[in-house]
C-alpha cells in the first residue's frame, strides 16, 4: 500500500526492490561501504548522503566500494553492463562528470549505434545535482542540460518520492544508459509511493496542477517551488497548469505543447544555468510548433549566468524562487501588445 | 454542547481524503431535512459527489462556508429540532467555527484496514461499521475498495461493511492465477473464512457482481443476498472496446478517452482520477492480471461469462440496480435477469451507479 516515505527512502527502495528481483543489478560508488576494507564497512555510510544506506550488507558483494576514480569506476559500470550487468553506477556529485565525460559521451551513449543494435548499455549512472546546500560552485551546479543533449542517453529528474522510485526502476530495467538526477535538496522530501515495485515510463511528462491561465513547465525540485507560487497565485486569480516532464530526453513534447494550447502563455522554470538549458530547449519548442497559440512572449525563470556562489546570501538569490515564478507567471498573464 | 444537536461534519470518502471543499449547499438554513436528505456537494481532490444528511431535523446552522478547505471529521453544520434554543445553536456554532479556525480536528475514525491471506495471496480490505449483519463489496474490473467509498459510510451506520480488494486489485496480490470466475469467487469465500464470518451479505459491482454469484452459487449457506450492482453476466451487450482499451493504455493520454464510458456525467472523469488508475496500471503485474481477466470478461467481443445459471443455483435474494446510461454494460442486459422488472434503473447513472448516484445504491439495501 501507499505509505509516505522520503526521496531519500524511495531511491533506496527502488534499489533494493531491483536487486532482488534481478541478481544482474549491482550498485558502484563511492563511500558505499565508508572505503572499500576499511572499518567503515561495519557501518556502511551509503553514500555521501546515505541513499544506499543498508543495502552493503543486505546484498552481500553486490555493492561495491570504489575509489576516488569517477574515469575508473564509471567505465567499469559501462562496461559491466555491455557484458549483460545492470549497474548502478553512483556519481556523488553531477559536478565530477567532467572526469568521465569520455566513457559516458563517446563510450556508453554510441554504442548501440556504431554496433548496428547489436550492442547495449543497460548502466544508471545516479548522481546529484543543484544549489542549496552551502557546497558551492563545484558541487552545485544543475548540469542535466548537457546530457539531454547527447544523443543516445536517456536523462530523468525526478520531482518527488514517487517520480523518484518510478522512474528508476524504469532506469534500471532500461537497456539504454541513463543519467538519473538526483536534487540533494530533495532527499528529505517526502510524499505517498507505493510499496510495490512500478515503473513510469520515459518521455511521459505528469500535469501536476490543472489550470487555463497559464502554463508553467519545471524541471526537478523546481516543480514544488512552482507550485507554492501556484498556490500564492490562485488566491489572485490565476490558474496555473504546471506540468514536470519527469525526464528530459526523451521529452513529452505532445503534453507541453497541448497545455500551452490551451493557455497560451508558458513559463520555464530550470534550475540550470541560463544559456542551452531546458528552458530555452522548452521555449523554442513552443515558439516554433505552438506560435499560433501564444497570447505574450514566452518567460524563463532560471538560474543567473554564473558559478553558484559560495556565499550564503548570494546562492539563495541565485536559485529561483516561488516569488520569482509568481512575477513571471503575473507578467505573462497581465502581458498587452 | 446540547444532546438534541447533530453535528454535520466532513465525511472520510476514502483511505486518502484529508479534506474536502463545500462546493454548494443544496439544504439551506431553516429547511426541514430528512435522513438521507441531499445537504450539500463536496469535492474532493479525486471526485465530487453529494453529502446525505444522518439524522432528521432542521438545518438550524451552516457553519463551514462555499469554497473552504475543511478536514475530514470536522463540523460543517448543525442539524437540530425546533425546540432547541437559538442561543445553544450559537455556543455549538462558535465552537465547531473555533475548531475548524484552528486547523485541529480530530480526524474521524477511518475504517480499519488490514489483510489475510487466501490461496497464498494477499487480500486487502477496508471495514467499517460494528452492525451484527456484514456485508461485503466487491469492486468491478480495474476497481478497487475505494470506489465504494460514497457508500460505504452510509452502510456501515447499521451494518459491519467489509470493501476488500480482489486479486490483481488495489493492495492486493497482483497474480490472479487462470483468472476465472470460479478463482475470484474463492477469493471471496476465502476472505469471508479467513474474517471467520459465517454468513454474509454481498454485493458486487460490475465483474464484482458476477463474482459474489458465483460464490453465492459455491456456498449458498453462506450467503445471506445478493446486491448486483450492474453485474457482468447478464444479456449479450459489453463494451469490449472500452475493456480492451482500458487494458491496453499505457498512459494517461491514452486511458481517459475510454474512461468517458464508466459515467454519464463526464466531467467526472478528473484529471485524479485518470492518474490514480495510471498509477494501479504501473505497478508490476498489473497488466498480466489485466489482460488475463480480460480472457474471463469477452468471448471474442461478446461476454464471456453466464451468471444466470449461478443466480438460480445459489436461490438467495437478489436486488438488482443499474444505470439508465451504462455505456460499458448497457441496461438492456438486465431483460437476462430472472425478474427484470425488479431491477432499479437509476436515472442520470452510467455504469459507476455507487459513485454517481450513491443514494440510489445506498436505497436497494434497505
Amino acid at each position: 500500500m501507499a505509505r509516505t516515505i522520503s526521496y531519500r527512502e524511495a531511491i533506496n527502495e527502488a534499489l533494493a526492490q531491483e536487486m532482488e528481483r534481478d541478481g544482474s543489478v549491482i550498485v558502484m560508488g563511492e563511500d558505499n561501504a565508508g572505503g572499500a576494507g576499511g572499518s567503515g564497512a561495519e557501518d556502511a555510510w551509503g553514500g555521501v548522503l546515505g541513499v544506499t544506506k543498508g543495502l552493503y550488507h543486505r546484498f552481500p558483494g553486490r555493492v561495491l566500494d570504489t575509489p576516488i576514480s569517477e574515469s575508473a569506476f564509471v567505465g567499469a559500470a559501462i562496461g559491466a553492463a555491455t557484458r549483460g550487468m545492470r549497474p548502478v553506477a553512483e556519481l556523488m556529485f553531477i559536478d565530477f562528470m567532467g572526469v568521465c565525460f569520455d566513457q559516458i559521451f563517446n563510450q556508453a551513449a554510441k554504442f548501440r549505434y556504431m554496433f548496428g543494435g547489436k550492442a547495449q548499455t543497460p548502466v544508471v549512472i545516479r548522481t546529484m545535482y543543484g544549489a542549496g546546500l552551502r557546497a558551492a560552485a563545484q558541487h552545485s551546479q544543475a548540469l542535466y542540460p548537457i546530457f539531454t543533449h547527447i544523443p543516445g542517453l536517456k536523462v530523468a529528474v525526478p520531482s518527488s518520492p514517487y517520480e523518484a522510485k518510478g522512474l528508476l526502476i524504469q532506469s534500471i530495467r532500461d537497456n539504454d544508459p541513463v543519467i538519473f538526477c538526483e536534487h540533494k535538496a530533495l532527499y528529505d522530501a517526502t510524499g505517498d509511493v507505493p510499496e510495490d515495485s512500478y515503473t513510469i515510463p520515459f518521455g511521459e511528462a505528469n500535469v501536476v496542477r490543472d489550470g487555463d491561465d497559464v502554463t508553467v513547465v519545471a524541471i526537478g525540485r523546481m516543480v514544488s517551488v512552482a507550485e507554492e507560487a501556484a498556490k500564492a497565485l490562485s488566491s489572485s486569480g490565476i490558474e496555473v497548469e504546471i506540468v514536470d516532464p519527469r525526464t528530459t530526453s526523451p521529452l513529452d513534447t505532445e503534453t507541453i505543447l497541448e497545455s500551452v494550447e490551451n493557455t497560451g502563455r508558458l513559463v520555464v522554470v530550470d534550475e540550470a544555468s541560463p544559456r542551452c538549458n531546458l528552458a530555452t530547449d522548452i521555449s523554442a519548442l513552443v515558439a516554433r510548433e505552438a506560435f499560433g497559440s501564444l497570447r505574450a512572449p514566452v518567460e524563463m525563470v532560471t538560474a543567473p549566468h554564473t558559478p553558484v556562489p559560495f556565499s550564503d546570501a548570494l546562492e539563495d538569490l541565485y536559485i529561483p524562487d516561488a516569488q520569482r515564478v509568481a512575477n513571471a507567471v503575473k507578467s505573462v498573464a497581465e502581458w498587452k501588445r | 454542547m446540547n444532546d438534541a444537536i447533530r453535528k454535520v461534519v466532513m465525511p472520510k470518502w476514502g483511505l486518502s481524503m484529508a479534506t474536502g471543499k463545500i462546493t454548494e449547499w443544496i439544504a439551506a438554513e431553516g429547511d426541514d431535512v430528512a435522513g438521507g436528505a441531499d445537504l450539500a456537494e463536496i469535492d474532493t481532490d479525486k471526485i465530487a459527489g453529494t453529502l446525505e444528511s444522518a439524522d432528521e431535523g432542521v438545518l438550524r446552522r451552516v457553519v463551514a462556508e462555499v469554497g473552504e478547505d475543511v478536514p475530514v471529521g470536522a463540523t460543517i453544520a448543525l442539524i437540530a429540532p425546533p425546540e432547541v434554543p437559538d442561543a445553544d445553536i450559537e455556543e455549538a456554532a462558535r465552537l465547531a467555527r473555533a475548531e475548524l479556525d484552528s486547523g485541529e480536528v480530530e480526524e474521524a475514525a477511518g475504517p480499519e484496514t488490514g489483510t489475510v491471506t487466501v490461496d497464498g495471496r494477499t487480500l486487502a480490505y477496508a471495514t467499517l461499521g460494528a452492525g451484527e449483519e456484514t456485508l461485503v463489496l466487491v469492486h468491478g474490473y480495474g476497481g478497487d475498495k475505494n470506489s465504494w467509498l460514497f457508500v460505504q459510510e452510509p452502510l456501515a451506520e447499521s451494518r459491519t461493511v467489509h470493501a476488500f480488494d480482489l486479486p490483481g486489485h488495489g493492495e492486493s496480490s497482483k497474480d490472479v492465477g487462470d483468472g476465472s470466475l470460479d478463482t475470484l469467487a474463492g477469493a471471496v469465500l476465502g476472505f469471508l473464512a479467513e474474517k471467520g464470518i459465517e454468513r454474509a451479505h454481498l454485493a458486487g459491482h460490475s465483474l464484482g457482481g458476477a463474482v459474489v454469484a458465483a460464490a453465492a452459487a459455491a456456498e449458498p449457506g453462506r450467503v445471506a443476498s445478493l446486491t448486483l450492482v450492474a453485474p457482468a453476466g447478464f444479456g449479450t451487450e459489453i463494451n469490449a472496446g472500452y475493456l480492451r482499451g482500458f487494458a491496453e493504455a499505457t498512459s494517461r493520454r491514452e486511458l481517459r478517452p475510454h474512461l468517458g464510458a464508466l459515467f454519464a456525467d463526464s466531467a467526472q472523469v478528473t484529471r485524479k482520477l485518470a492518474d490514480d488508475l495510471m498509477k494501479y496500471k504501473r505497478l508490476d503485474g498489473v497488466d498480466t492480471a489485466l489482460r488475463t481477466l480480460l480472457g474471463t470478461l469477452l468471448d471474442g467481443d461478446a461476454p464471456g461469462i453466464d451468471a444466470a445459471p449461478l443466480l438460480a443455483k445459489a436461490g438467495v435474494p437478489v436486488t438488482v440496480v443499474w444505470g439508465r446510461e451504462d455505456e460499458v454494460l448497457p441496461v438492456s442486459n438486465a431483460g437476462a435477469l430472472p425478474d427484470p422488472g425488479a431491477v432499479r434503473v437509476v436515472e442520470g447513472a452510467g455504469h459507476m451507479v455507487h459513485m454517481e448516484k450513491p443514494n440510489a445504491v445506498v436505497a436497494a439495501f434497505e
